[in-house]
């Protein structure tokens, strides 16, 4: 391939060799078995607790919980943003999870105003 | 993988547009950029779809009574095929996680397997899609009641099978008293027994009660329907009325069985026309009607999210085949349509909480 100088090709600086790729398949694999069990024990519990029982607020909260763990592993490893420069991760995290944190507590705050509609 | 670049550049070329703080490629960034504003639009759908359900309170469909069906099967398997869905969307972002990984070792056939396998998943996860909007515009056999106390409810159980409308006056095409309609001889306008079943109890031309209806058909035939008897029909009730209140999927005891008298109330149901079946844009059996537009809105955005994503691997495989990337060097274009694939997953698996489970 020609090498340029004027423009700086980032995406030469991803290559890896295969000892590299052997740590990299590994961890992929990893996530995967964990990503899987999660969404085996959300779909346990959603089919073994039912709504409106004593237990529910403590399953949906834990819904919640697995649900993020589960964003992270796929942002992080999967999408590589653990990997790449640390500015980079937070320009795109912050202002998205500002965002929402507002916008869910917004939400929430309305839909108790709100109810009940029927 | 990441800070090398500052390294490699000279401090007098670093900010004047030939090198990147960030050390990552224009058009990655870009497509991070762009997921980032795709997820201000999918976070606010969740959001207003979480307040609006909110304000609806029990009314509103439970995930695990509304999505029990498989296909090819009767009977209930709560979350089974969402959570398969949600499996499939998985394993196809670790085929395509896989097949980035590849293209770093500049392994083109690693990348061309990999790639395909997830063409494939994708595919098959919009099928499963498609499967599961049919199955929800279509409804199911029993539909959902307003029953005489002016309470509504959605009902479960096994429907006893339709087995032939016995002629007792012949309309205009059935003719012959006592002979037997069935889905071999029915006309195309009535569609099968099933639908004419349906059709006739939405319209109010049905009547009659449990073990004895009479049905109107679109020819003006009466016939007696021979239906086998439902099995364990249950009345679960969403808005109450006078004598009932909203059922909770915690308590069995607070649904009608057929001990309660589920059964003819259900009837007396249909011989009103008080019943809806499958959905659409204006009602849906399943909850009120704003539930069907979040259904088909953040479903089909995220399935619409799905189809573009197959065709943008679909460009990128033919560029692997042909060898495009291997020239240019490296494989940053399974990179990017990669970002976007685990985007996609990443939706589903909110969807999936917050839709479905929660």
């Amino acid at each position: 391939m020609e090498e340029r100088d004027d423009i700086i090709e980032y995406s030469l600086y991803n290559h890896h060799d295969e000892a590299e790729g052997k740590k990299q398949r590994k961890k992929i694999w990893k996530v995967t078995l964990i990503l899987s069990i999660v969404t085996a024990v959300e779909v346990l519990f959603g089919a073994m607790v039912k709504q409106g029982s004593d237990m529910w607020l403590t399953v949906k909260v834990l819904f919640i919980l697995l649900t993020v763990v589960k964003a992270a592993y796929i942002v992080l490893v999967f999408m590589h943003l653990g990997d790449e420069k640390k500015i980079f991760k937070w320009i795109v995290l912050l202002p998205y999870l500002i965002f929402m944190v507002y916008l869910i507590f917004i939400g929430l705050t309305e839909g108790a105003a709100l109810y009940p509609r029927m | 993988m990441s800070g090398h670049a500052s390294k490699e550049m000279r401090a007098n070329v670093g900010w004047d547009g030939k090198g990147s703080p960030f050390s990552i490629g224009y058009g990655k960034i870009m497509m991070w950029f762009f997921l980032v504003s795709d997820a201000l639009t999918f976070g606010g759908f969740l959001v207003a779809f979480g307040l609006t359900r909110y304000s609806y309170g029990g009314a509103w469909p439970i995930g695990e009574e509304t999505f029990d069906a498989l296909p090819f099967l009767s009977g209930s398997f709560p979350l089974a095929y969402v959570a398969l869905m949600t499996f499939i969307l998985i394993i196809s972002s670790v085929t395509i996680v896989l097949g980035v990984e590849a293209g770093h070792r500049m392994d083109r056939k690693g990348v061309t397997k990999w790639l395909f396998a997830t063409i494939v998943g994708g595919l098959i996860f919009v099928g499963s899609q498609a499967w599961e909007w049919s199955h929800f515009i279509h409804g199911t056999k029993f539909g959902r009641v307003e029953i005489s106390d002016g309470s509504t409810a959605t009902v479960k159980g096994k429907f006893g099978e339709i087995q032939s409308f016995e002629i007792v006056r012949p309309g205009s095409h059935y003719e012959g008293v006592g002979e037997k309609i069935t889905n071999a001889n029915i006309t195309a306008e009535d569609g099968d027994l099933m639908h004419a079943f349906q059709h006739a109890a939405a319209k109010r031309k049905l009547s009659g009660t449990a073990g004895a209806m009479m049905i109107t058909l679109h020819d003006g035939t009466v016939a007696k329907v021979n239906k086998a008897a439902d099995q364990d029909l249950q009345l679960l009730i969403k808005v109450p009325g006078r004598d009932h209140a909203v059922s909770s999927a915690a308590d069995e005891s607070t649904r009608i069985h057929e001990a309660d008298g589920s059964v003819s109330l259900y009837y007396e149901a249909l011989s009103k026309g008080n019943v809806v079946y499958g959905a659409n844009l204006h009602e849906n059996e399943y909850g009120p009607q704003t539930y069907g537009h979040f259904f088909f809105f953040v479903t089909g955005f995220h399935g619409f999210h799905v189809s573009i994503g197959i065709i943008l691997m679909i460009i990128v495989f033919i560029n692997v085949l042909k060898g495009t990337y291997e020239k240019r060097g490296h494989y940053e274009m399974v990179e990017k349509v990669g970002l976007y694939w685990h985007f996609v997953d990443l939706v589903w698996v909110f969807v999936f909480t917050f839709f479905y489970l929660i």
